[in-house]
């Protein structure tokens, strides 16, 4: 009963936020949203009291529920492990092991320096939903370097889980061991009955976090992720979901464990840009109708600083939220967000302008942003904070390169942060040329989108340490 | 009683039916009761002659510049010669003896196709037009080059109508510069003299006076033929700011005994496609023939006319208009009067005169210019067109805008990357201002998006 209680939330949330990530509508997120925000990690980053609150609360009561129903990475594990299960003679298949302390609190340690000293590279890498987010959002759009993480992430956590279970959960997920200081004095755990224990060891064989030993008649409440498999399979009844407030842990203490090697992940960044040349006027080339001009992709300018989105407060204060879990990447309709390759933001994102820009009347990332990297706006504040400021080169202006008219950076300004003025002050009739008035530009790039000059546009933003609002 | 009544009336009714289509299958105008019926019309081609040299042209004649294209190993874009050498066999066969090409069509390649699919016929059976299209070309080596060319490529040793292509906008300086200045209009009274030109004319598009100026020619040249843009709509209708009521070219050329050769009849294809309530009438009139039929049956009813050239992409375009050319009936003067009140119900629709003719593509910043006015004029007919947010159903019409044109037109294509570089303006025969419209269907559009209208 317990099981199946439980089976049926975790198939609520799974799905919902599954939704959430791959929802090719844009619109889900208003109603999804909030199975994101549940997630214990973003919570801390972002000081929701409501769900930190909640979430050790439910683990001091009922054990960690919250790694078998709300955390997807975790019941993406059961679901692995349910279909390794079904194979013939394989239904029983872990054993009891002990736990491997020196790995997992080398790990938590590592992770909770990380967290103070803001190496998000780090916590970003091995955090559990955002691991997940990230493999849902290469399947909907695999970008470098997301798509190779999370292609790891995902073969090894497949494997470790195919194989034994919960092992990643018991050893790796920093937000496991991290709740487990509040399951092992959880009021409610499942208590064996040793009057009633046959010895028969099914829930034994049957505990995918490997933390019963029945020889002991022991459970490591550390490491159980209360999913009541052990109480619904027993025959004898042994075994109860009961109050056991104040009672000391029993911790097993038995056979060895394999334990898992999680492999190197190197990538390779390397891409060629080919920078094409502006086609030349040729004198007399017969006009030949129809057809399209070939678009050259557009090239990135190095930017001064890095653009963070709209509604974050600084790049810093960004970056040390962020927990990488690509969710704003996967919601930005505008393609305006892209993971990161830099080590010490690696997977975070970052906004850039050539395939898009950050459209005024969009405030999705805000909203969506489970970590209070990027902090809810409306449409109307969001045109008063200014991230970046425009800058132009002239060499590369139409205008100036072609000898033609354009001003499509100005027609597309939604500040009115750009004047177009003669190319030669002293001839007022002189085609017209782009100049910043850096007050009003908000850094949203809709003039270096639009800018008609490729690879390189003519037009580009700087971000701005600090986020300015008016 | 009653019952007994009413059901024999029923069955005289039924009977009267029947022996009425019986009887129109027997006069050769038989209702097309599916596509595949197309080949079956009983009808001849109606010909029209050339007085000046007995040529007898058939009243459709063939467009080349609306083929297919698809894509070859390179990614290239390529004229499917496989579709049109069908097309042009069933042309053949049905008695469509005129075909009209240009050394611009089709990214360059229309004058190639049609020489492939045509010279599998005797060249005889057929008439080539083609034109020149000295666009950005004006040196008289650079123009004959063009001029030579043109025989190679149709295989060819004559041309049986020649035109100078799109002359009228800019008036007689523009006339001068690609003909008179680098003396090739003498080079081209030499080559008719010496019979590789059999007749000369000349496209036009533009405003009366230039008309009337080009016409001031006509003792100098003698203009053997003249094309025009005609149909029901540019009969009175014309944009006055941009083009000339056929109407008046007509009567014009009418007077003086030249042959009209007719373009843009169905203009592009938009006189396929008409608003609900004018498709409403016609086929209230006539539930078995199509829309496009009343166009081309308007433009062909005018005597003058030697042909009507339709640029056929699908073979249901072409059994549809053979099905109106075969046993041709010319209207008589009341469905001329209900086709003039038609063009009076499609004028209050503000649609972009664009007719697709992909003159000012390809476009240098890439966008797609036709397709833009294409989907912004289907939106219109369809009305269709989100006005304000205090209309009913604006969210409906918002989204069903925004979502089939990114549909139509892939974003680097769309309106806002429009530079406003001015360099398409010359090359539109129908002159317009095409980056004034693309801007303010960018404003449009973007208003749309941000949800301000």
């Amino acid at each position: 009963m317990l099981r199946k209680i439980r089976i049926i939330l975790a198939a609520v949330f799974f799905i919902a936020i599954t939704a959430l990530f791959l929802d090719p509508s844009g619109v889900l997120y208003q109603w999804l949203g909030w199975t994101a925000k549940a997630q214990f990690l973003p919570a801390i980053l972002s000081i929701n009291l409501l769900v930190i609150i909640l979430t050790v609360i439910v683990t001091l009561v009922l054990g960690r529920v919250y790694c078998s129903i709300i955390c997807p990475l975790g019941v993406f594990q059961d679901i692995v492990s349910n279909i390794s299960g079904r194979r013939k003679g394989k239904k029983n298949r872990f054993t009891s092991s002990k736990e491997v302390k020196w790995l997992r609190y080398t790990v938590w340690t590592l992770f909770f320096l990380a967290v103070v000293f803001g190496v998000q590279a780090f916590v970003a890498l091995i955090e559990p939903y955002s691991a997940f987010g990230r493999i849902l959002t290469s399947i909907k759009h695999p970008m470098l370097p997301t798509v190779i993480v999370a292609a790891v992430t995902l073969i090894v956590v497949a494997i470790l889980s195919w194989r034994n279970g919960r092992t990643y959960c018991n050893t790796f997920c920093p937000v496991g061991t991290l709740l487990s200081f509040f399951s092992r004095c959880a009021m409610f755990r499942p208590v064996i009955d040793t009057d009633k224990c046959k010895n028969c060891k099914v829930c034994e064989k049957r505990c995918k976090a490997s933390c019963i030993n029945i020889d002991s008649h022991k459970v490591d409440y550390s490491r159980c992720v209360a999913c009541f498999d052990c109480i619904d399979n027993c025959k004898f009844d042994a075994l109860h979901y009961k109050f056991a407030w104040g009672q000391k842990s029993k911790t097993a203490e038995s056979a060895p464990d394999s334990s898992a090697d999680t492999g190197r992940r190197a990538f390779l960044t390397g891409s060629a840009l080919a920078i094409g040349t502006a086609a030349l006027k040729a004198q007399e080339v017969p006009k030949r109708d129809g057809g399209f001009a070939e678009i050259l992709p557009k090239v990135s300018h190095d930017r001064t600083q890095p653009l963070t989105p709209f509604g974050s407060k600084s790049v810093k204060d960004f970056y040390s939220k962020c927990t990488a879990c690509q969710l704003c990447v996967s919601q930005c309709p505008n393609n305006v967000l892209k993971p990161s390759t830099d080590l010490m933001h690696f997977m975070q994102p970052y906004m850039t302008y050539e395939d898009g820009y950050c459209r005024p009347e969009c405030t999705i990332c805000s909203q969506v942003c489970p970590a209070g990297a990027i902090e809810p706006l409306t449409k109307e504040e969001k045109t008063s904070f200014h991230i970046g400021v425009a800058t132009v080169e002239r060499d590369l202006c139409i205008v100036q390169r072609d000898g033609v008219s354009c001003g499509n950076c100005a027609r597309h300004c939604p500040t009115a942060a750009i004047m177009m003025v003669p190319q030669h002050p002293d001839d007022p009739a002189s085609l017209l040329i782009p100049a910043i008035d850096e007050a009003r530009c908000i850094g949203c790039g809709a003039c270096e989108n639009l800018c008609p000059s490729r690879p390189l546009s003519a037009i580009h933003v700087n971000g701005l340490a600090a986020h300015v609002q008016d | 009683m009653e019952k007994k009544d009413i059901s024999r009336r029923d069955f005289i009714k039924d009977v009267g039916l029947g022996s009425v289509a019986l009887g129109a299958v027997a006069a050769g105008c038989a209702p097309k009761s599916s596509k595949k019926a197309g080949g079956e019309q009983t009808g001849e081609m109606e010909k029209r002659l050339n007085p000046a040299t007995g040529d007898k042209v058939s009243l459709l004649g063939y467009g080349c510049m609306r083929w297919r294209m698809k894509r070859d190993e390179n990614g290239r874009q390529v004229i499917d010669q496989d579709n049109v050498n069908e097309l042009v066999d069933y042309a053949m066969a049905h008695g469509v003896n005129y075909y009209d090409t240009s050394p611009a069509y089709l990214q360059g390649q229309s004058e190639l196709a049609a020489g492939i699919a045509l010279s599998r016929y005797p060249r005889k059976d057929y008439y080539i037009a083609t034109k020149l299209s000295n666009f950005g070309v004006f040196s008289r080596q650079g123009t004959i080059d063009m001029y030579n060319r043109s025989f190679e490529q149709l295989r060819t040793d004559y041309f049986d109508y020649y035109l100078l292509h799109a002359i009228g906008r800019g008036g007689i300086p523009a006339f001068n510069e690609r003909y008179v200045d680098n003396d090739i209009m003498s080079f081209l009274l030499a080559e008719r003299e010496a019979g590789r030109i059999r007749q000369l004319g000349f496209s036009f598009h533009g405003m009366q006076n230039d008309f009337d100026d080009l016409m001031k020619l006509y003792d100098k040249y003698h203009w053997d033929f003249v094309q025009i843009e005609m149909n029901y709509m540019d009969w009175k209708h014309a944009d006055p700011r941009q083009n000339t009521n056929a109407a008046y070219l007509y009567e014009e050329l009418d007077k003086r005994d030249i042959p009209i050769t007719v373009m843009e009849p169905l203009l592009g294809g938009r006189l396929a496609r008409v608003p609900e309530n004018v498709a409403n009438l016609m086929k209230t009139r006539n539930p078995d023939v199509s829309v496009a039929s009343w166009a081309f049956r308007f433009v062909g009813s005018h005597p003058r006319v030697l042909t009507a050239l339709s640029g056929m992409t699908n073979m249901s375009d072409l059994e549809d208009n053979v099905k109106t050319f075969s046993g041709f009936k010319p209207m008589n003067e009341e469905e001329l009067e209900f086709m003039d009140q038609l063009a009076g119900l499609i004028a209050e629709y503000p649609m972009i005169n664009c007719n697709n003719c992909q003159y000012c593509m390809p476009c240098p910043y890439g966008v797609d210019i036709p397709g833009i006015f294409l989907h912004y004029n289907a939106i219109v007919t369809e009305g269709k067109m989100p006005i304000s947010q205090e209309q009913k159903e604006y969210r409906k019409l918002r989204k069903n805008y925004l979502v089939s044109y990114s549909k139509a037109i892939e974003s680097l294509r769309q309106a806002d990357h429009c530079a406003g570089c001015q360099q398409c303006i010359e090359h539109c025969p129908q002159s317009i201002d095409i980056p004034t419209e693309l801007h303010r269907i960018d404003a449009y559009v973007e208003k749309l998006k941000q949800n301000t209208l």
